[in-house]
C-alpha cells in the first residue's frame, strides 16, 4: 500500500515544490535589493489583472500543453522524448505550407489540414529516432536533440533560399492568406456577449489543446494502446513476454508524441500569420518540466501548463515595470523546474514521514 | 460655477503636466539581448549617453519572445512612452501592426527602411559600404593574398556584411581569395566565442591572414584567435580596436547608438517621420582609427580608403547590395 495518499502526490508535493521555489525565488530577489512580495504583486496583477495579460497567459500555456503532453506520451513508454522543440518547428514548417498552398477561403476549413500538416511532419520528425531506437538501439535521448539542431538548420535554409517572399530581408515566411486567420478567445467570448482583450493572442487552439489533454487522457487509460504503452513503460520484458512487441510501441508512441509536438504549431505559427525562424521558442524543452510537474497525466499537465504560462507572461511584467533583470525571471522558473522536476523526494519524503505519522496515530484514538 | 471651473482647469493643467513629465522616451532591443556585444548594445550605448548628457530618463525593455513583440510595444505605448525607438527588423511586422494604432506616438525602427506609416522613421545603414571600406583595408594589409569573413548567424543582413566586403577587398587585389564562414544557423551563432575562435583557426590555416568577425559577441572569439595566432582582424559595429591593441586592423564602425541618441535628443517635436539611410556620408557607417591601430594603417592605406569612401559617396564607385537579388558579385556563399 503506498503511503501517501494519491491525492497528496498528486497536489501536495507540487504545490509544496512551488512554494518552495518561491520562497527562494523571494529570497534572491532580496539579495539584490528588490521587494519579493511586489515583484509577485506585479506578476499576479499583470497576468489575472487585465484581460490582456490572462490572454497571453493562456497563449502561452497552449504550447506548453502540446508540449507537455508529447513528453508525456513517450514518458509513458519510458522514452525521453527531447525532440520536442525540433518536433514543433518541423510541425511549423508543416502548418506553414499547408497556409501558404491553398487559398484558404475559411479558417474551418484550413484548421483541420493544419492540424494534420503540423501533426504529419512533427510525426515524421520523430520516426527517425524512434526507427533508431527501435531497430538499432541509439539512445532517443540523443537522436531527439541532434534531430533538434537539423530541424533548426533545415528552417534556416528553407526561411533564407526557398519561403522568404523575394525582395524581403526578414528570413520568415509570406503572411497567411486571411482564411486561415483562426478566432481569437475574443471573438469567441464576444459571441457570448462577455468581452476580452482582442490584443491578447490566444485562440481557438487553447481549446483544442484541452480537447488533445482528454484524448490523450481517454488513450493512456482506456485503451488496450494505452494500456500497452504503460506496460512496456513499467518493464520492457514483462511486456515482451505478454506478446507486446517493443518495436510497435516504440514507435507508435513517438508518433504520437511528435504529432502532438506538430500540432503546437496550429498556437505558434497558424496564430501568428506566419513562420519565423524561430517559432517554438524552448516550448519543447518546458514541455519536460510541464510533463514532469503534471506527472505525466494529461490534467496535471494542463495546470503545470498554466502555472508555466503564468511564470512567463508575470516574467515580463516584471521585466516591464523593475530594474530586477529579466535574467532572474528565468532563475524563477528554473527554481520551480529544479524542485519539481529534480528534487522531487526533497519534498515526498518529509510529507511521506508526516503521512506515516498520522497513520499510527489513527489507530491509537479510535 | 467659477470656483468650479477653477478648479476643473487647474486639474487640467496638472493632469497635462503629468502627461508631459510621462512622455519619457522608451527603448525596445530585439531578441539577442541587450548586451550582445554589438547591434543592441550599442543602442543601448547611444540610450545611456543621451540620459547622462541630458539627466533624462528612458524606459527599456527586452523582448524575449515572438508573442511579446506586439505586446510590449503596445504597452510602451499604451503608458505614453514618447518616443519609442524599436529595435531590429525582425520588429518591421510589429511597428506595422502597432504604430498605426496610436498616430500621436512617434516611433521610430531600426534597420527597417520599406514601410509606409505616418508616425514612424525608420533608419537603415549601408553595412555594405562600411565593409567594403573594411574589406579594402583587409587586402591591403594582406600579404597571404588570403583574407577571412566570419559571419554570426547565417542571414541575409551578414551576407550583406560578407559581400561589402569581399567587393572591397577585390577592388584592391583582384585576384585575392576570400574566405567565408557563418558560425551557425540559430540565434546561438550570435554567441558562440569558442566556434568562432576554432573557424578563425580554420581560415588562418587555408591562409587568411586578416579576419572580418561580423558575428556579434562570437566575434570577441575570432579577435582572440586572430590575435593569439598573430594575425589581424577587424572588429563590427562598435570600436573594438582596443580589445587587442596592435592586432585589430581597424572595426567596421555601425552607429547605432547614433541613430538612437538622436531621435531621444529631437524627442517627440523635432522628430521626422520617414526614411533616413545612414551610410558614409552622414558617418552612419565607417572604419575606426584611432592610436590602437595607427601603426597598423599606413597613410597610403588611409588615403586609398578615404577615396574610396569620397567616390562612393559621389556615386563613382557603386557597391552591390546582397539584397539586390539575394545574391553577391563577388563572393558565394
Amino acid at each position: 500500500m503506498d503511503v501517501m495518499p494519491k491525492w497528496a502526490d498528486a497536489f501536495l508535493i507540487p504545490l509544496f515544490s512551488i512554494l518552495l521555489a518561491f520562497v527562494i525565488s523571494a529570497l534572491v530577489i532580496l539579495a539584490i535589493g528588490e521587494d519579493p512580495i511586489a515583484a509577485l504583486k506585479l506578476m499576479i496583477e499583470g497576468t489575472f489583472g487585465r484581460s490582456e495579460g490572462f490572454g497571453y497567459m493562456l497563449f502561452f500555456a497552449t504550447n506548453y500543453m502540446f508540449t507537455g503532453l508529447a513528453v508525456a506520451v513517450a514518458f509513458h513508454a519510458r522514452l525521453f522524448n527531447i525532440g520536442g522543440e525540433g518536433q514543433a518547428t518541423l510541425g511549423g514548417l508543416g502548418v506553414a505550407l499547408v497556409c501558404l498552398s491553398v487559398p484558404w477561403p475559411h479558417w474551418t476549413l484550413a484548421l483541420p489540414f493544419a492540424l494534420l500538416g503540423g501533426a504529419l511532419f512533427g510525426a515524421a520528425w520523430a520516426i527517425i529516432p524512434a526507427y533508431l531506437q527501435a531497430k538499432r538501439g541509439s539512445h532517443i535521448v540523443i537522436t531527439t536533440i541532434m534531430f533538434n539542431f537539423i530541424s533548426s538548420a533545415l528552417m534556416v535554409y528553407l526561411l533564407v533560399e526557398v519561403l522568404k517572399p523575394e525582395g524581403s530581408m526578414d528570413p520568415t515566411s509570406a503572411r497567411f492568406v486571411d482564411g486561415t486567420n483562426l478566432p481569437r478567445l475574443s471573438d469567441i467570448l464576444g459571441f457570448f456577449g462577455i468581452p476580452f482583450s482582442s490584443a491578447a493572442p490566444v485562440n481557438i487552439s487553447f481549446f483544442i489543446a484541452l480537447l488533445a489533454c482528454y484524448l490523450i487522457w481517454l488513450l493512456i487509460w482506456r485503451t488496450r494502446l494505452g494500456y500497452e504503452i504503460r506496460a512496456y513503460g513499467q518493464s520492457e520484458s514483462a511486456a515482451s513476454y505478454a506478446g507486446i512487441s517493443p518495436t510497435r510501441i516504440i514507435m507508435i508512441a513517438m508518433i504520437i508524441s511528435g504529432a502532438l509536438a506538430g500540432c503546437m504549431a496550429i498556437n505558434s505559427v497558424m496564430a501568428a500569420e506566419r513562420l519565423v525562424l524561430n517559432s517554438v521558442e524552448g516550448a519543447g524543452f518546458i514541455g519536460i518540466a510541464v510533463a514532469l510537474m503534471g506527472r505525466s497525466h494529461p490534467f496535471g499537465i494542463v495546470l503545470a501548463a498554466l502555472l508555466f504560462g503564468f511564470l512567463v507572461q508575470g516574467g515580463a511584467e516584471i521585466d516591464f515595470w523593475t530594474s530586477i533583470p529579466r535574467e532572474l525571471v528565468v532563475v524563477i522558473q528554473a527554481l520551480v523546474i529544479l524542485f519539481t522536476g529534480a528534487l522531487d523526494n526533497m519534498v515526498r519524503m518529509p510529507l511521506e514521514r508526516l503521512f506515516l505519522m498520522f497513520r499510527r496515530k489513527k489507530p491509537e484514538g479510535s | 460655477m467659477t470656483l468650479m471651473q477653477k478648479m476643473l482647469g487647474g486639474a487640467t493643467v496638472l493632469a497635462m503636466t503629468a502627461t508631459a513629465a510621462l512622455a519619457e522616451p522608451a527603448l525596445m532591443y530585439d531578441m539577442g539581448g541587450k548586451f550582445d556585444k554589438s547591434f543592441n548594445e550599442a543602442a543601448y550605448n547611444g540610450a545611456k549617453r543621451w540620459a547622462e548628457e541630458t539627466g533624462g530618463s528612458y524606459r527599456e525593455i527586452e523582448v524575449t519572445a515572438e508573442a511579446q513583440r506586439v505586446q510590449f510595444a503596445t504597452r510602451l505605448a499604451e503608458a505614453g512612452f514618447n518616443p519609442i525607438v524599436v529595435l531590429g527588423f525582425a520588429n518591421a511586422a510589429t511597428v506595422e501592426e502597432v504604430a498605426p494604432k496610436y498616430p500621436d506616438t512617434k516611433f521610430a525602427i531600426i534597420d527597417v527602411n520599406w514601410l509606409d506609416i505616418e508616425n514612424l522613421r525608420q533608419i537603415s545603414f549601408a553595412e555594405h559600404e562600411g565593409s567594403y571600406l573594411v574589406g579594402m583595408l583587409a587586402a591591403m594589409a594582406s600579404d597571404s593574398g588570403t583574407v577571412g569573413f566570419i559571419g554570426g548567424m547565417d542571414i541575409p543582413l551578414i551576407r550583406h556584411f560578407a559581400c561589402g566586403y569581399a567587393q572591397g577587398a577585390k577592388a584592391v587585389n583582384p585576384d585575392i581569395k576570400v574566405v567565408a564562414n557563418m558560425t551557425g544557423t540559430t540565434p546561438a551563432a550570435w554567441n558562440d566565442p569558442v566556434k568562432g575562435g576554432e573557424l578563425t583557426r580554420a581560415q588562418v590555416s587555408q591562409g587568411a591572414d586578416v579576419v572580418y568577425a561580423a558575428a556579434g559577441g562570437t566575434g570577441v572569439g575570432v579577435l582572440q584567435a586572430a590575435a593569439d595566432a598573430n594575425i589581424l582582424s577587424i572588429g563590427v559595429d562598435s570600436n573594438q580596436n582596443h580589445l587587442h591593441p596592435g592586432k585589430v586592423l581597424t572595426s567596421m564602425l555601425k552607429r547605432v547608438d547614433n541613430a538612437v541618441f538622436d531621435v531621444f535628443s529631437k524627442g517627440t517635436e523635432g522628430f521626422e517621420a520617414g526614411i533616413t539611410v545612414m551610410g558614409l556620408e552622414n558617418d552612419g557607417v565607417g572604419y575606426a582609427l584611432d592610436e590602437n591601430n595607427a601603426p597598423l594603417v599606413s597613410d597610403d592605406m588611409k588615403m586609398a580608403v578615404d577615396k574610396a569612401r569620397e567616390d562612393i559617396i559621389a556615386g563613382n564607385i557603386s557597391v552591390a547590395s546582397y539584397y539586390e537579388n539575394d545574391s553577391c558579385p563577388a563572393l558565394e556563399f
